[in-house]
């Protein structure tokens, strides 16, 4: 009923519109097309300055109400994010600065210049040096632009320090699982053949020397504060992305092409919780390549840690080659449970 | 054939051509299966509009689930079946909706609905020519986009649902039947009408290029063509260059979906299937190819829009377009960086950080090209005398939302910002303002400002003006905020947010622009009562130039037959910008130069 109801209101509105809209064109006939083409050009001449003042004002009203919502409030968690901010800000200002003065001339000529009989418009077809002045002054903020991402992009696609960890991500539909070397520093090899999903999520070869110490995980990844980290990014299925909205990064994660990014994180998990006053903040991994139905829910945790409480959780932790092959597990008592099941919260 | 008789004289001069031959037109000739440029723009234009409506519809659709996640439209699942149980959009629905959304604005409605309703209507009737070189390749690219319409229409009614991989299609989801619902029959239709696209696309471009090379009439130089024409001279040359690389890519997608192929595919395991024996593939290859399309597609989509502001502008403010070889060349500039950018899609995606700095240079010199063309139309307004008929007034917005939708292009051209804000909201703003609404705002301003040549009867003013206004702020008021998502790191593409503990706190402004969303898709209804009622009930054009305006299509009768113009076709003397010059109004092309007139273009 309400539907129906609805329906007829619309249909309503339509009509009264549209009746009003075709008595406004007999006046105009009956007053003659000149003057009812100046009364036009007067109304909407002045609500192109009532545009203009709105819309500055709704930005503004936008800014206060949303600015305080993004990250940038928040301020990145990793010495790349930081960067990636200051550069924000600096490109923020120079389009900024452009973006007031184009949209103030454009609305108010178009008020200023609104049609007069007693004016006569100015011939002016050409003027090099005008053009010449906006030819160069955008190019050179965009080369002072150019130069500063240069200068951010080679750094953060450059080699990571030494000391970095590193971590393998393997994107899957629809989840994440994160592959640490274990103690020899070395990943095993691995062949996308030897998927299993219950022991062998992504393939590892087993005969490998190297594989036997290496140590899966699933949802949830361990990093140390302070500490640069290497991720080596893949995928079992389709294009996936590992976004890092907080530590301001993303990659690709492409099956058959590893791609890798690195950055150091500068706050704990706790300490982030603190700083932004929500206890239930955490640095969440979003999937940001569609990759099927369940693209939304593709979550994972990165758990910023302390090195003291990562060596803790490090310690606790089972090669993967014993939950493959428990019979050849040398601690016979089996470890409980899967620490991260905690903080895995995925639906699927 | 006597089309083509009249046609092959289109030089016209000298011979006894009266380019009118209705006599021999029947119903099936003249509306269905037309030969005349203008007839074919019309058709372009209606199916574009009907696709319009449809794109539009699906986004109200999704933008409900994004907007009221949590609430449940009964009247949802009697229209949509099984895509919205329990009045719910089932996520499968959504990506769907999103995919058929995106892909049919970008190439149904704002290629073929665009250029080539302006490309077909305008170029001869502005270039002085009686009809295209070929009109009978004219008609068969109508009806090749038709049939692409009907199949990809079709493909929203299989089992498994249409292609629900997003617009882009990348592989291996898009290559996997097991991947995705929709990437089984959905996506080989998809395919299918897209390749059909762009058969259409070309026999199109491939006529645009040809007429406004060698059909022009006397006197009628490149230079002294409309900037409309060189707008869709460029168009046309981007769509043939690169158009077919994009059927390529296609081509080894569907080798690679049906025959066995590795082109794109390589160590797959897919969930319940088990691992692929395809290996050595690079899923990355399909990207590069279809961004080398994907890139000039939105010049394509952009330019038209942007010859046609330039030409409304300057006939509405009564003063030339300022700097028109500027013009000219930042059109040029454009076309070229066209084809040297696409990679700026690719920058996460493990690109070689060096070819990647290449990229965020060329993509930053596009500012400067488009700064030109900003500037001078602003300085084409000053001191003009403008008057503001709707057309104008979608121009105006056209220069404004460019501005906007232009400016967010500088931070995600640079890589090192990209890298934070790729794939989130802040990149759905972006190309919704700068392509999207710009470019629709373009065609609107065309709509209105050629109605009267199109079908000889007015546009309602007044609905025109509602239309404007409401269209204009509520885009604002939907596109501007989602730049504030994107900075909170707001994937795009995304069913629901509540389970996002970094992104659920705009549960509130996500209603707020669902709801502007279905005021302003509620008003373009009232353009198309607009449109349909005036192409019959409309107010009659009873003078032959309307808005005073000096191009060559102004000169034909009021309402022109087949060939245009009924005796020979008119000389050309200057360029078209003579507004305001020596104290005259306006001059038309078609005026031979005065003995003391002042120093000519």
């Amino acid at each position: 009923m309400t539907l129906y109801l609805s329906i007829a209101i619309i249909v309503f509105i339509y009509v009264v519109i549209f009746q009003i809209a075709k008595a406004s064109e007999y006046v105009s006939i009956l007053k003659g097309e000149e003057a009812s083409r100046k009364q036009n050009n007067k109304i909407n001449g002045f609500l192109m300055v009532a545009f203009l003042v709105f819309g500055f004002v709704g930005i503004y009203v936008c800014n206060e109400l949303y600015y305080g919502k993004t990250q940038i409030a928040q301020g990145a968690a990793s010495i790349q994010g930081e960067k990636v901010d200051e550069m924000l800000f600096v490109t923020l200002i120079v389009t900024g600065i452009v973006f007031v003065i184009t949209q103030f001339l454009l609305f108010w000529f178009a008020y200023k210049y609104q049609e007069d009989t007693n004016r006569k418009s100015f011939f002016f077809a050409h003027s090099t040096k005008l053009e010449l002045i906006w030819t160069a002054i955008p190019a050179i903020a965009l080369t002072v632009l150019v130069v500063f991402g240069l200068r951010n992009w080679f750094f953060f696609t450059g080699e990571p320090p030494k000391n970095a960890m590193v971590v393998e991500v393997t994107g899957k539909q629809f989840g994440w699982i994160f592959r640490y070397s274990g103690k020899d520093a070395i990943f095993g090899k691995k062949y996308y053949k030897n998927v299993d999903p219950a022991t062998n999520s992504v393939g590892i070869v087993w005969d490998d020397k190297y594989a036997q110490d290496d140590i899966l995980t699933e949802q949830t990844m361990y990093i140390v504060k302070g500490t640069p980290v290497k991720l080596i990014l893949g995928s079992r299925d389709v294009i996936h992305d590992v976004g890092l909205s907080h530590f301001r990064l993303k990659m690709d994660a492409v099956p058959g092409i590893p791609t890798t990014m690195w950055f150091t994180p500068i706050y704990t998990t706790k300490e982030m919780q603190e700083k932004t006053d929500n206890p239930n903040f955490q640095y969440e991994i979003s999937c940001d390549q569609i990759c099927g139905n369940g693209h939304y829910s593709m979550k994972g945790i990165i758990q910023v840690v302390d090195q003291e409480e990562y060596d803790m959780w490090m310690a606790k932790q089972k090669p993967q080659y014993y939950t493959a092959f428990p019979e050849k597990d040398p601690t016979a008592v089996p470890v409980v449970a899967d620490t991260t099941a905690k903080t895995a919260v995925v639906k699927m | 054939m006597s089309h083509e008789a009249a046609l092959h004289n289109h030089e016209g001069h000298g011979h006894d051509d009266h380019g009118h031959h209705e006599h021999h037109d029947t119903f099936l000739t003249k509306y269905v299966f037309s030969q005349d440029h203008k007839m074919i723009a019309k058709q372009f234009l209606i199916t574009g509009m009907v696709w319009a409506v449809l794109g539009g519809l699906m986004s109200v659709l999704f933008r409900l689930q994004l907007g009221y996640p949590d609430a449940s439209f009964p009247w949802l699942e009697s229209i949509l079946g099984k895509w919205a149980k329990g009045g719910q959009i089932t996520p499968e629905a959504y990506y769907a909706l999103v995919t058929t959304h995106g892909t049919v604005l970008v190439f149904f409605v704002l290629t073929a609905g665009l250029s080539g309703t302006f490309a077909n209507f305008l170029i001869p009737l502005q270039v002085g020519a009686r009809d295209m070189a070929s009109p009978f390749m004219n008609m068969l690219s109508y009806w090749f986009f038709f049939i692409a319409s009907i199949i990809m229409l079709s493909s929203m009614f299989v089992e498994t649902g249409p292609f629900s991989g997003g617009w882009t299609a990348y592989p291996p989801l898009s290559a996997l039947h097991d991947a995705s619902p929709g990437s089984k029959t959905g996506m080989d239709l998809w395919i299918i009408s897209m390749a059909l696209f762009v058969v259409s696309s070309l026999l199109g471009g491939l006529n645009y290029i040809t007429t406004i090379l060698n059909m022009r009439t006397k006197g009628m130089s490149m230079t002294r063509l409309p900037l409309t024409i060189w707008a869709l001279f460029f168009t046309a040359v981007l769509g043939v260059l690169s158009f077919p690389v994009l059927l390529s890519g296609l081509i080894l997608l569907i080798f690679d979906r049906n025959f066995g192929t590795s082109f794109y595919l390589s160590d797959i395991y897919v969930n319940g299937v088990g691992a692929l024996s395809n290996e050595g593939g690079s899923a990355i290859l399909y990207q590069h190819l279809f961004w080398f399309l994907g890139h000039p597609e939105v010049y394509i989509i952009l330019l038209p829009a942007m010859g046609m502001v330039s030409e409304i502008i300057s006939v509405n403010s009564r003063k030339p377009i300022f700097g028109y070889m500027a013009m000219l060349g930042s059109l040029f500039a454009i076309a070229i960086l066209a084809f040297l950018v696409w990679a700026h899609h690719m920058f996460v995606t493990g690109l070689n950080p060096f070819l990647g700095s290449v990229f965020v240079l060329l993509t930053l010199l596009i500012a400067i090209p488009s700064g030109i063309k900003v500037f001078n139309w602003l300085t084409t307004l000053w001191r003009g005398n403008i008057r503001f008929t709707p057309g104008m007034l979608f121009a105006i917005g056209f220069v404004s939302l460019f501005i906007s939708g232009g400016l967010t292009g500088i931070w995600l051209g640079n890589a090192a910002l990209d890298i934070y804000l790729h794939d989130s909201y802040f990149v759905v703003a972006h190309f919704h303002i700068v392509m999207g609404v710009a470019s629709m705002f373009g065609m609107f301003a065309g709509v209105y400002h050629w109605f009267p040549k199109m079908y000889g009867r007015y546009l309602n003013n007044s609905l025109g003006y509602i239309h404007f206004w409401i269209t204009i702020a509520g885009a604002y008021m939907i596109f501007w905020p989602m730049h504030y998502q994107g900075l909170a790191g707001m994937p795009r593409r995304y069913f629901d947010f509540s389970i996002w503990e970094s992104f659920k706190q705009f549960a509130e402004l996500n209603r707020f622009i669902s709801t502007v969303a279905m005021i302003v898709f509620a008003t373009q209804i009232l353009f198309l009562i607009n449109f349909f009622y005036s192409i019959f009930k409309g107010r009659k054009v009873t003078v032959l130039n309307p808005w005073e305006s000096n191009t060559l299509e102004w000169t034909t009768p009021i309402n022109p037959g087949h060939g245009n113009w009924p005796g020979e076709i008119p000389e050309v003397h200057r360029w078209p910008y003579d507004y305001g010059k020596d104290g005259h109004e306006f001059i038309p092309q078609t005026t031979p130069v005065g003995e003391d007139e002042s120093g000519t273009h």
